[in-house]
């Protein structure tokens, strides 16, 4: 089976700084593959590459069989793949509906027909109530709701969400880890995500990638890599194992 | 036309030039360090301009001595804006701090006009028409006066920031507004600090200016332009470049002015911002931008 | 597209709406010379600041240069009529994409080199310069002497040369004003108003959402250009005389912006409220002075800064938003 996404030897160096050491990973159509790792490891970085906000400096990056290796980010999202932001930037002026319809309308002309997609969105993510709210008044769940709607909006067939659960209380959590599954089963959509909440790791994630220090360390099923020692050493440290 | 005449001109440019830069010193200064661009610096050199005319209309005061006092005006008239009215607006969106300066260069452009009318004015100092020879180069006395004080007072500033403790501290708020925070610096108050230091510039170099040009109510917005393309050509956050952009604005204005109708030359300013927007926007001393 | 148009209307109010337009339709019947010249002069801010406005109301890009495409249109249009008796409707035609191809040039040099913000305003006041000097020593438009029309007395009003009295450029500049309204209202309901607006609000997330930034911000550019271009061939036909030290001043750049940040940048009644309040203090502070006998060049100007100065300071949205919510007026999009 082919992968949706495949990331081949992909690195990034700041100046002195290699954030991103050749990580190579593939993620099948329609898993939901989580990375994980201390902060630092070159996550959020490895994502940016992804989304085509970085340039990497060596590696390349193929989606759905065609390489993605320096498009622009509305580029990338207009192949497929769609992302949130570790710190949300939702369009704070514009009103809930009318954050998730400019997503809509990259795949749809009609406003009216993109307003319709949008809403059934916003009904999925529990927003609907709040759809006339400026997004800057929502609070920080019902943000990062947004901004997963919005995303999805463009159509997406890989999404990518970086700490997503961050912030969120246990069953905040759980709504998100909900919704999430319901759409990876109905649609088949694929998720790639960062996270640092165990709780939703281990409920979502079908595969697991752990980052350290820029080089992937360890991957496999969630409950193998979180007992694999080089893993618990990264993140509590080597009197620990 | 022969040689010399180019060279009496560039020097000629050069002398005038680095007055630009010490005007344009003031804008990098200020935004280098607050964050805010300063639409009213023109206007605020041109009331120096004023002040200068003013003071040697009553008090026959040579500009050259006017300077100091004029330029401590200006550094509380600076530090007063800053205080009051600027770091309130420092979380505000660009275009709010830009139009509230816009606002503020517009009020005294036309109190100016109001109070001196629209007829140009000049300082007729006694040493006007000597000239010094150097050479094949002839030279205003009046612009190498002008460009030696411009020297002094950019020196000045330099050992200010690289040598004395509140240099430092100014700079280091420029590099980390937070770190600065945390340290316990008083942001604020260094930023009207540093406000005024950008006003002591313009005004010094107002008050030298007067030697070399006339002065109208409505000179501000060019200055401020040229104080931009200025200190964008010679790199942002860069002081020898603010001064570096001066002298090479100065130069070809003036040769351009001497091929082309004097009053074209402001038309090689914007085409040299052009390009350096283009093809080396971080200017030529400053750092590559991220 | 009418029913569109109309479908958001009533929640704005469609009878005020009405009554106002009525009022203005009727307005030349009822008042002197002096007072239909000011409103004339209303209508003209209220017409330039809605163009203006598409690029930085609605796309976010702050141009202190849009003197540039007035001009352009003046002379342009002008010129044609003057050396070729080309009349200014078709000279509009010629207008409209010189002065949209210029937007171009600025905003391709702007976009493709990341020139934002305050360096793009900078950016876009360097060309409204350049071209006031480079015009000012343009010998084929008379240069800095100043270009002039032939106006003659006309028994009748020419619409179609727009020779003739004050209340035939009342209509026309009215009727301006109200196609720019409607085609702003329209920009901003259609699907380049949506990414308009994204790109204004975050740019770097409206790319994470698919929006190619750099071709919408270009098209904003090109037609407030083109919008704008119109006000330039309406100026040169009502004043009849062009000097490019006054038409491509960037006092003229502060006039056209002054309206829309006073009214309310973004908002749809935003330019036009504020070319009414600020043009209508103005006169009045002018007719004042000049009853005591005052006649002080800039006083008119220090107003405008004063009231720049007090709007951004007190009223950063404008005067519009806070007054639709006291009056209960849902202005569509904020």
């Amino acid at each position: 089976m082919s992968a949706l996404l495949a990331v081949e030897a992909v690195s990034k160096r700041f100046r002195g700084l290699l954030a991103v050491d050749r990580v190579s990973f593939a993620v099948p159509p329609g898993a939901i593959f989580a990375i994980i790792g201390p902060n630092g490891a070159g996550k959020t970085t490895l994502f940016n590459i992804i989304a085509g906000a970085l340039a990497a400096n060596g590696g390349s990056i193929s989606f759905a069989g065609q390489s993605i290796d320096g498009l622009p980010p509305d580029a990338v999202c207009r192949r497929g793949i769609a992302r949130t932001f570790q710190i949300v930037r939702p369009f704070p002026a514009l009103s809930v509906e009318d954050n998730v319809t400019v997503g809509a309308l990259l795949n749809r002309r009609e406003v009216g027909a993109a307003r319709a997609h949008a809403q059934d969105l916003l009904r999925r993510l529990d927003l609907f109530d709040k759809r006339h709210r400026p997004a800057a008044t929502l609070t920080l769940p019902d943000r990062k709701r947004l901004e997963v709607a919005r995303a999805l909006a463009t159509g997406p067939q890989l999404l990518l969400l970086d700490e997503v659960m961050a912030g969120l209380r246990p069953t905040e959590t759980d709504r998100m880890v909900a919704i999430l599954r319901a759409l990876n089963r109905e649609t088949g959509l694929t998720i790639l995500l960062i996270e640092h909440v165990m709780r939703a790791v281990m409920a979502l994630a079908s595969r697991v990638l752990v980052l350290d220090h820029g080089v992937a360390i360890a991957e496999g099923a969630p409950e193998s890599v979180v007992r694999d020692p080089a893993v618990v050493q990264s993140y509590l440290g080597a009197e620990a194992v | 036309m022969p040689l010399s005449v180019y060279l009496n001109v560039a020097v000629g440019g050069v002398l005038t030039g680095l007055v630009y830069g010490l005007m344009a010193l003031g804008l990098s200064v200020i935004f280098g360090v607050v964050r805010v661009v300063n639409f009213a610096h023109g206007e605020m050199m041109t009331v120096a301009m004023y002040i200068a005319i003013v003071m040697f209309a009553w008090l026959h005061l040579d500009p050259l001595i006017l300077l100091v006092p004029i330029a401590a005006v200006l550094f509380a008239f600076g530090y007063a804006l800053q205080a009051s009215l600027i770091n309130p607006f420092i979380t505000r969106p660009e275009h709010s701090q830009f139009l509230l300066l816009v606002a503020l260069g517009i009020i005294i452009a036309n109190t100016l006009l109001i109070v001196f009318g629209p007829d140009a004015r000049a300082v007729q100092t006694a040493y006007a028409y000597d000239s010094f020879q150097v050479g094949p180069v002839i030279v205003d006395a009046a612009k190498i006066y002008a460009g030696v004080a411009a020297i002094i007072v950019t020196v000045a500033l330099f050992a200010f920031f690289r040598l004395t403790l509140l240099g430092k501290a100014i700079r280091a708020c420029a590099d980390n507004h937070t770190g600065a925070l945390v340290v316990g610096l008083d942001v604020e108050r260094l930023y009207a600090l540093t406000f005024g230091l950008g006003a002591a510039c313009v005004g010094a170099a107002g008050t030298m200016l007067v030697l070399i040009t006339d002065a109208t109510p409505m000179v501000g917005p060019g200055y401020t332009l040229l104080a931009f393309v200025t200190v964008i050509t010679g790199g942002l956050g860069s002081m020898p470049g603010a001064l570096l952009g001066g002298v090479l604005i100065g130069v070809t204005e003036a040769i351009a002015g001497l091929l082309f109708t004097p009053s074209a030359k402001s038309m090689f300013a914007f085409a040299i911002l052009v390009l350096v927007l283009l093809f080396r926007p971080q200017g030529i001393l400053g750092k590559r931008l991220a | 597209m009418i029913a569109r148009l109309g479908a958001g209307l009533a929640s704005c109010g469609a009878i005020p709406l009405a009554i106002l337009l009525a009022a203005f339709l009727l307005a030349p019947f009822f008042v002197n010379d002096y007072l239909l010249t000011v409103l004339i002069l209303i209508l003209y801010f209220a017409y330039a600041g809605q163009a203006w406005n598409i690029m930085m109301g609605f796309a976010g890009q702050l141009s202190l240069g849009h003197a540039l495409y007035v001009g352009l249109g003046s002379y342009v249009a002008a010129t044609l009529f003057t050396r070729f008796g080309i009349g200014p409707w078709l000279g509009l035609l010629a207008a409209i994409p010189i002065a949209a191809a210029c937007g171009a040039v600025i905003g391709y040099l702007a976009f493709r080199f990341g020139v934002a913000g305050v360096y793009f305003a900078i950016l876009t006041i360097a060309f409204a310069e350049f071209a006031r000097i480079g015009f000012d020593h343009l010998d084929y438009v008379n240069a800095s002497s100043g270009l002039f029309l032939p106006v003659k007395q006309y028994a009748h009003n020419d619409l179609w040369l727009l020779r003739g009295d004050p209340t035939m450029f009342y209509y026309v500049i009215l009727a301006a004003t109200v196609f720019a309204f409607g085609l702003c209202r329209l920009l901003l309901h259609s699907r380049i108003g949506y990414f308009w607006l994204a790109i204004r609000e975050d740019e770097p997330a409206a790319r994470a959402t698919g929006i190619d930034t750099f071709r919408y911000k270009m098209y904003a550019v090109m037609v407030s250009a083109a919008v704008t271009s119109f006000a330039g061939v309406f100026y040169a036909f009502f004043y009849n005389n062009l000097f490019p030290e006054q038409v491509f001043s960037i006092s003229r750049s502060i006039e056209i912006i002054l309206g829309p940040i006073i009214g309310g940048i973004g908002t749809l009644f935003g330019p036009i409220l504020g070319a009414f309040v600020l043009t209508g203090l103005a006169e009045t502070l002018n007719s004042a002075m000049g009853a005591f006998g005052y006649d002080l060049p800039g006083a008119k100007q220090v107003f405008y800064g004063v009231c720049l100065l007090l709007v951004v300071l007190a009223l950063p949205d404008g005067v519009w938003p806070p007054l639709a919510r006291r009056l209960g007026l849902n202005d569509d999009k904020p």
